[in-house]
């Protein structure tokens, strides 16, 4: 739409040219994935709500790529229960409480526990991780996540043997999301259990070396990779560990769009649009999408022996 | 110059046509304001496109609203304006069309064929861009007096199916919320409807009036079809 919406961000909250600018360039001359937070946050913006810097790693499993800069990764957001249009969720999102929080782990699990969202972000050292983020849609980003594998906190509640699949469910509240039933809602997602113990899996709680704003889902956020960007579910409350294939938000809406692995594939079309070329934002033309969103060497043998074509 | 709203002196037609032609314009110039000021979001080539798609169906909506307009407030001036307000739907449709082509797709004929053929979304709304091609060469007095005012006119009543199609085009292009598909086609629906109701009105009327005295028979153009 091209009318207008008022806008409510704040000037205080946008980062000035000239810092945005010297944070580039700090970025460039010391080479991105070396950073740690603590150095990050020097030329970024405070948020005016969450501006808590966070003390991270570096991690060998972070790209060198330019970032995508800290604005458009904060108001480019794809999260439906706050609005279905890449603005809404950065107006709207700061209405949702995120502290306190419990995330509840449950299912087929040794030790099923709820964890308090400051118990979580102690769980496990914080690394940042750069990764690319490619949305179904057809662009993609390269973000610097703070978080930490997913598997350190499997490792705590003890899967059982017969636990397969990872089930999260994200924070849905009418009072303050959309009603309309656009998705199901509250918003699920899943992976195969050896998908998430995937060392590249990981929980996130923080993005340029800050806590997470909401608009990015905030305070805990799953990041995968090598699968397009609707996976990576927002926000989440529970964590449920299952025999069966658990129902997924998108794949309820669109079957034939939206498969549960929904892995990045260049060779398998979304049966609108073609899957083969992204565009990077910040980018004019569009770049060869690349089969596992580049991430092949490290994930390619998970689904050996799989028709990908048929699990999309 | 004439202030009756009924029968406007010719200067106000002319201002008022002057008038519409900015406003009409304004979407434009507020999007290629936007591109030089950076202030089209994240992702300003899907902005622009989104846009100017969006325009280029209002105005075939406001476009296709001129008619019940003017039978409904008796202002027949109105149809003075509808050249234009068509014209402009297709300006925004061709600038939709070559944002895709040069800007989306940076002329990749291959990738572009293949969405053709390939995305119905995209074949739909190709489609609805080549049919208005036609609408647009012949929106001249030269071409009404070429064709025949009938002959004109059942070209351009293809309009009603081109909106349909630019509906469709902009439903199947949505992921999951058709709201705003769903607000233009209750639109085109009330535009349309409204036309076949007057049409049904107007047969009734026919079928009931007794035919007119052997020597008052005229050539009528009769919208029933003869039995």
């Amino acid at each position: 739409m091209l009318i207008q919406k008022p806008r409510d961000i704040l000037p205080s909250e946008i980062t000035p040219h000239g810092l945005f600018e010297r944070r580039r360039e700090f970025l460039t001359r010391s080479g991105a994935g070396l950073i740690a937070g603590t150095a990050l946050w020097h030329g970024l913006p405070a948020d005016a709500r969450a501006a808590a810097k966070l003390q991270t790693a570096p991690s060998a499993l972070s790209t060198t790529e330019p970032l995508t800069d800290y604005k458009a990764v904060t108001t480019y957001n794809n999260f439906y229960e706050f609005g279905t249009d890449k603005s809404d969720p950065a107006r709207n999102a700061g209405r949702m409480e995120v502290r306190p929080w419990t995330l509840t782990v449950e299912g087929l699990v040794g030790k099923p526990r709820r964890f308090d969202i400051d118990e979580l972000q102690k769980l496990a050292p914080l690394e940042e991780r750069i990764y690319r983020m490619r949305c179904v849609e057809g662009w993609s980003m390269v973000i610097p996540w703070v978080g930490f594998p997913l598997a350190a906190l499997l490792k705590e509640v003890e899967p059982l043997g017969s636990a397969k699949y990872v089930e999260l469910l994200t924070h849905y509240d009418p009072a303050i999301m959309s009603r309309r039933p656009v998705l199901d809602w509250p918003y699920g997602e899943g992976l195969r259990l050896d998908e998430a113990l995937h060392p590249l899996t990981i929980l996130a709680v923080g993005v340029y070396g800050e806590v997470l704003p909401n608009q990015n889902g905030a305070p805990v956020r799953l990041v995968v990779p090598w699968k397009y960007g609707f996976k990576s579910a927002k926000s989440i409350v529970t964590i449920r560990l299952t025999e069966e294939q658990p129902a997924t938000a998108w794949n309820k809406a669109a079957p034939e769009e939206y498969g549960f692995y929904s892995n990045v594939n260049p060779a398998v079309s979304h049966p609108r649009w073609s899957q083969a070329t992204e565009r990077r934002i910040g980018e004019l033309r569009k770049r060869p999408t690349l089969p596992f969103n580049g991430y092949a060497d490290q994930v390619a043998s998970l689904y050996q022996g799989m028709d990908l074509k048929k699990f999309y | 110059m004439s202030l009756s709203l009924r029968t406007p002196s010719a200067t106000a037609i002319a201002t008022l046509k002057a008038i519409v032609f900015v406003l009409c314009l304004l979407p434009a110039v507020n999007l290629a304001l936007g591109w030089q000021a950076d202030a089209l979001g994240a992702n300003p080539i899907e902005t622009i496109t989104r846009a100017s798609g969006e325009w280029a169906l209002r105005f075939l909506l406001i476009t296709l609203a001129v008619t019940p307009l003017r039978r409904l407030t008796g202002l027949h001036w109105l149809l003075r304006l509808r050249r234009m307000l068509g014209l402009y739907a297709f300006a925004y449709a061709a600038a939709h069309f070559a944002i895709y082509l040069w800007l989306d797709q940076f002329f990749d004929w291959g990738a572009i064929a293949r969405d053709i053929l390939e995305r119905p979304f995209i074949t739909v709304g190709f489609a609805a861009f080549v049919l208005l091609i036609p609408l647009a060469a012949t929106s001249n007095s030269f071409a009404i007096r070429r064709l025949g005012g009938r002959k004109w006119q059942s070209l351009h009543r293809s309009t009603y199916a081109i909106a349909i199609i630019a509906v469709v085009h902009f439903w199947w292009l949505v992921k999951a919320d058709v709201l705003e598909p769903a607000i233009y086609a209750l639109i085109l629906a009330a535009l349309l409807g409204v036309r076949a109701w007057w049409r049904e009105l107007e047969r009734r009327r026919q079928l009931s009036v007794p035919p007119p005295a052997k020597h008052l028979q005229r050539p009528v153009i009769r919208i029933v079809p003869r039995q």
